[in-house]
């Protein structure tokens, strides 16, 4: 039997969302009202920061100790545009980087494998859950002098710092988004008899995406923190950011020293952007928390 | 069945042994709880069956029993268990795929090759007129889009035993009524064995051709209401002094349970 559908379709569209209708244009405008929305206040605060950075330096310490606070063009000049200065900063920027990409991603598989095998056994996760918990806890100070015994001076010695650090929150969040499924969905994937393997590719995985992204977004931060605090104990083979920061305070360089922490926070901004970005990218067109047009 | 004026069309036809048939079934919980006694009825391909009740009286639990989902204490339940259409009350769908990924699901489930599925899951999406929105995640489709979306997904299966628990209950009225029409159009059309729960007594008597009236704690049938009406049902039965009549029958037979 035909029945004409079309009528239907139209008044039901009516109690859809706007956005599928209500067009690009609008998302657009949007988005560029809210980026001006965001980016001026931050501007005007970054102002406010360097003023009062400007007027602190020149009036708040007496002159003899001014040299501990280079004003902001101070920075500028004998770091940001030195040659020299950003010659080695660019260059340990590159091995911070390294450093902190490679320890992330043996993190994210071991912490995704971790994860998995939690979540399929409970004995697994009774006997791995106070382990990571107690891995969080640890102070990484307390233990990074430990691992130059153990590991001695190496790539992979530092690499464990950035590991341990920023393990905890994939496996934590992936268990957690694979646990909180629908439970209709569960009934769905037994009516139809799925295995195991189907229903983690098919089911649990996917749901826990949401989740686990914003695990990775907290680990990506982590393993840039992990990988300075390495450097800053593994003061051997070529020099990080972390150990360029204890060699300009050591010679009191203080003008490079700021730069130096400037450019280990824009890192550890980029990368956790990046995991932010990529995140938003791989949930936005079905989940309700992604970021849309703003 | 009974004969009716109103209809010029015969009705559906009702054909062979029951699809979906329980023999003395009982279901106790763990906890003590009787939730179902003896509950016997079949259900035969064309022929659609509604269910009421006071709730917490079983109805879901019966559905559950139907599907396998759950095992009874006792008795029998005899169908295809394979081959059941279970729309839920939820439309439960996939967020993270389209109307399309949605409908190919339980087919890929089954291991239905990827044309062939393709292919059955767009029949069946254009049977439930979302042609259009093929594409669209259940986030931006509203609540009776995504019923209809839940609802393609188990014609996909093409089953000969549907089962409803309480599908539309959290529709607004007038989407309600529009699922209601297509429900029917699609019953016609496909001829499967209906098992239908709701607590909207008009809902019930304006879809079946039978009306199981059940008791709470523990649940029994009390009361098994023929409606005699043909299909397809024009719109205005529904305002139909006669369909009232029937309904107040079911009422009737409800409050002398309660």
């Amino acid at each position: 039997m035909k029945v004409d559908l079309r009528s239907a379709e139209h008044s039901e569209l009516a109690e859809a969302p706007e956005r599928p209708l209500g067009g690009p244009v609008r998302a657009r405008r949007g988005r560029v009202r809210s980026a001006a929305g965001i980016v001026v206040p931050a501007i005007i605060a970054l102002a406010v920061f360097v003023g009062f950075w400007q007027f602190a330096a020149t009036h708040m310490i007496s002159r003899h100790r001014r040299f501990l606070l280079p004003t902001p063009g101070k920075v500028l000049s004998d770091g940001l545009f030195d040659s020299r200065t950003m010659h080695q900063i660019a260059a340990s920027l590159w091995l911070t980087t390294k450093l902190s990409l490679f320890g992330l991603g043996v993190a994210i598989v071991l912490g995704i494998a971790v994860g998995i095998l939690m979540f399929s056994f409970k004995w697994a996760e009774r006997a791995a859950y106070p382990y990571l918990v107690a891995l969080q806890a640890v102070p990484v100070l307390a233990i990074a002098p430990l691992m130059t015994v153990i590991f001695g001076y190496s790539f992979w010695a530092k690499s464990i710092i950035v590991i341990i650090i920023s393990f905890f929150p994939i496996p934590t969040t992936l268990l957690l988004g694979m646990k909180s499924v629908d439970p209709g969905l569960i009934d769905l994937f037994r009516l139809s008899h799925a295995s195991w393997w189907t229903r983690l590719r098919k089911l649990r995985l996917p749901n826990a995406l949401p989740s686990l992204f914003a695990g990775l977004r907290i680990s990506a931060g982590l393993s840039v923190i992990g990988a300075i605090v390495g450097e800053l104990f593994f003061q051997q083979g070529r020099p990080g950011l972390g150990q360029r920061i204890y060699d300009y305070q050591t010679n009191m360089e203080y003008p490079q020293l700021y730069t130096a922490i400037i450019f280990s926070s824009l890192l550890g901004i980029a990368i956790f952007s990046f995991f932010g970005w990529l995140g938003n990218r791989a949930i936005r067109s079905w989940h309700e928390s992604a970021v849309e047009s703003n | 069945m009974a004969e009716v004026e109103t209809s010029v069309v015969p009705p559906a036809s009702v054909s062979g042994a029951p699809a979906l048939a329980f023999e003395q079934v009982s279901m106790t919980f763990p906890d003590g709880t009787v939730a179902l006694r003896d509950v016997s009825f079949s259900v035969r391909r064309g022929e659609f069956t509604s269910i009421v009740g006071p709730s917490g009286c079983g109805k879901s639990t019966l559905l559950r029993i139907a599907s396998g989902l759950t095992e009874a204490t006792s008795g029998r339940v005899h169908t295809d268990a394979d081959r059941l259409g279970f729309v839920f009350q939820d439309p439960t769908l996939l967020p993270w795929r389209t109307v399309l990924g949605n409908a190919e699901l339980l087919l890929e489930l089954h291991g239905v090759p990827r044309e062939e599925r393709r292919r059955r899951a767009r029949e069946a999406i254009s049977a439930v007129g979302l042609d259009a929105f093929e594409l669209f995640h259940p986030k931006r489709l509203s609540g009776g889009m995504r019923m209809r979306a839940s609802l393609a997904r188990w014609l996909t299966l093409d089953p000969p035993v549907f089962l409803f628990d309480e599908p539309f209950g959290a529709l607004d009225e007038i989407s309600r009524e529009k699922l209601n029409e297509e429900l029917l159009r699609l019953f016609q059309e496909k001829g499967f064995a209906a098992v239908f729960v709701t607590h909207s007594l008009f809902e019930a008597v304006y879809l079946s051709s039978r009306v199981l009236v059940m008791s709470s704690r523990p649940g029994r049938i009390v009361a098994d209401i023929a409606v005699p009406f043909g299909y397809p049902r024009a719109q205005e039965l529904r305002f139909d002094p006669a369909m009232s009549e029937v309904a107040g029958e079911v009422s009737a037979a409800l409050r002398s349970v309660w």
